[in-house]
């Protein structure tokens, strides 16, 4: 199966998915069981899809299937199969149930990575091999996670419905989060996982049903549009021999520029409503160095604005380094060095960090301790793409050095 | 649907309270009672527990029952009373835990047999 059919594949069932679970649940008032009926049905889909071609109605198919399975497993349960006799295809579920979906797979009393799990599963509907391989776990690791937390949610008795609203804000903000991690885990992946499922799509898809089932809540127009900008640039973050390009240095022709208008537009109309929140701001952020025609262009006063704004609402050690990188650029590298140094203990195993200081140690004509600061860097990140980076800046003499240890 | 929530109490919460001058502590019993008087619709019992130095534990996974001080984690965390509440789920009972002005830690436990 080539990528393009996998890619349409995933999309077209994603579409339904949810929808198909929520009117299921919606009829048989069972989350644990209309989940499985729908994962069963998604399985068939892309046993069958690939070979018979997309159907016509792939929502009704994808419902007869789930039904009958429904009808073969439960035939004992009388008021079950009753129900699930009598339903046909549309269902016509309240326009919020698939939002109660999203919140039951995002509940607090579910660990994160459950949470991350069973969105996939439930909302976009993934199968677990698939999260498996997206995640680099063992399929029966993650078919125990979502059957754990299916379970938890049966036998503690998570509720299935929105948030009232003094609960809102936290519940909210635990969603955005769930989005957020699954956003940043597909956009850090890098060629080792080209193979499998592209998370980034499915978060920016995620956010985007949020923001329309929730039209007028700002943190979620604002991370929908922190999804799209970064998106926007995709394609300048890698050059053809797949090294990681720097923002500064990134051809910036190659930035999808009415995607990035679209975005600024959505995160400016949040704005009005005065309510700002981490997401919003880190989408101005990121807006400001996108509207930007050149790196020189960038007006570096109001990023560092932006990120006052946003230490005040959730002081970060890591936003202060990214506000210190800002600053660099406003008020020169001994200012910036200066404000590194209060983060030292705080953020001393954290890769970025000390690639700053490498940076302004170059520019402040300190290479020696350049070069330390960019091998401890060198040791503390995971990610190839950046690694690769390091290697490069830390230059040949390193390379021979480790060859040696190597002996 | 009925859960027990179990009461934590930590090294830190007794060091505050033995801290506190008599009407502080006085304070921080009214805010108890506050919540007990709030919930009392859906309480279906409960205690406080005497200290865990009254604690003793049985073992019956060792052949013959061994009997042994003290309660059955030695920790810094030590149950120190519960209470059954009934509500309609756990985002209730969440939203009953999260206002507990006691001890700083509670964990919510859905009862199995609702009937016993």
């Amino acid at each position: 199966m080539t990528d393009a059919v996998n890619n349409q594949l995933a999309r077209v069932v994603r579409e339904h998915a949810s929808r198909l679970t929520a009117s299921l649940i919606h009829v048989t008032a069972d989350f644990a069981s209309a989940e499985d009926l729908v994962q069963d049905a998604v399985l068939a889909a892309l046993r069958h899809w690939p070979v018979e071609g997309i159907p016509e109605r792939p929502d009704a198919w994808l419902f007869t299937v789930a039904r009958r399975r429904g009808l073969d497993a439960l035939r004992r349960e009388h008021n079950y199969l009753a129900k699930l006799t009598q339903v046909q295809w549309p269902i016509q579920p309240e326009p919020d149930e698939r939002l109660r979906l999203i919140f039951i797979c995002c509940h607090p009393a579910l660990p994160r990575q459950a949470q991350i799990a069973l969105t996939l599963r439930v909302v976009c509907g993934l199968t677990t091999a698939q999260i498996a391989r997206a995640f680099l776990v063992h399929e029966t690791t993650m078919a125990q996670r979502i059957t754990r937390a299916k379970q938890k949610i049966t036998d503690a008795r998570i509720p299935y419905r929105i948030p009232a609203d003094e609960e809102l804000g936290p519940r909210l903000a635990e969603v955005l989060a769930v989005i957020y991690l699954l956003f940043n885990e597909g956009y850090l992946s890098t060629a080792e996982r080209a193979q499998s499922r592209d998370l980034v799509d499915d978060a920016e898809w995620l956010a985007s049903l949020l923001h329309e089932l929730m039209p007028t809540e700002p943190e979620v127009a604002g991370l929908l549009a922190l999804i799209r900008l970064h998106r926007a640039r995709a394609a300048a973050r890698f050059d053809l021999d797949g090294r990681l390009v720097l923002l500064q240095h990134q051809d910036r022709s190659l930035w999808d520029r009415n995607t990035i208008e679209g975005a600024t537009r959505v995160v400016a109309r949040a704005a009005k409503q005065q309510r700002p929140g981490p997401y919003q701001l880190q989408a101005a952020i990121i807006a400001c160095h996108a509207e930007a025609e050149c790196w020189q262009d960038t007006d570096w006063e109001q990023i560092v604005l932006l990120y006052d704004m946003l230490l005040h609402l959730a002081p970060s050690p890591v936003t202060r380094l990214h506000r210190a990188i800002a600053l660099r650029y406003r008020s020169g590298p001994q200012v910036a060095m200066t404000e590194l140094d209060t983060l030292a203990d705080e953020l001393d195993r954290y890769h970025l960090y000390h690639a700053t200081r490498a940076d302004l140690g170059r520019e402040l004509g300190r290479p020696d301790e350049a070069r330390i600061a960019d091998r401890r860097a060198l040791e503390l990140t995971a990610n190839p793409a950046e690694q690769a980076v390091l290697h490069q800046r830390i230059g040949y003499s390193y390379r021979e050095e480790t060859s040696d240890n190597d002996d | 649907m009925k859960y027990v929530l179990l009461f934590v109490e930590t090294e830190q919460f007794n060091s505050d309270m033995a801290e506190m001058s008599p009407s502080e502590r006085e304070r921080a019993y009214d805010r108890v009672n506050e919540w007990f008087a709030n919930h009392s619709d859906k309480l279906r019992g409960g205690s406080k527990l005497k200290s865990s130095d009254t604690a003793t534990t049985v073992r019956l996974d060792r052949g013959e029952p061994v009997i042994i001080d003290g309660p059955f984690v030695e920790g810094k965390e030590i149950v120190s009373g519960y209470v059954e509440i009934e509500v309609a789920d756990l985002d209730e009972a969440l939203q009953a835990a999260k206002t507990w002005p006691g001890c700083p830690v509670v964990e919510i436990r859905p009862v199995e047999f609702e009937s016993m």
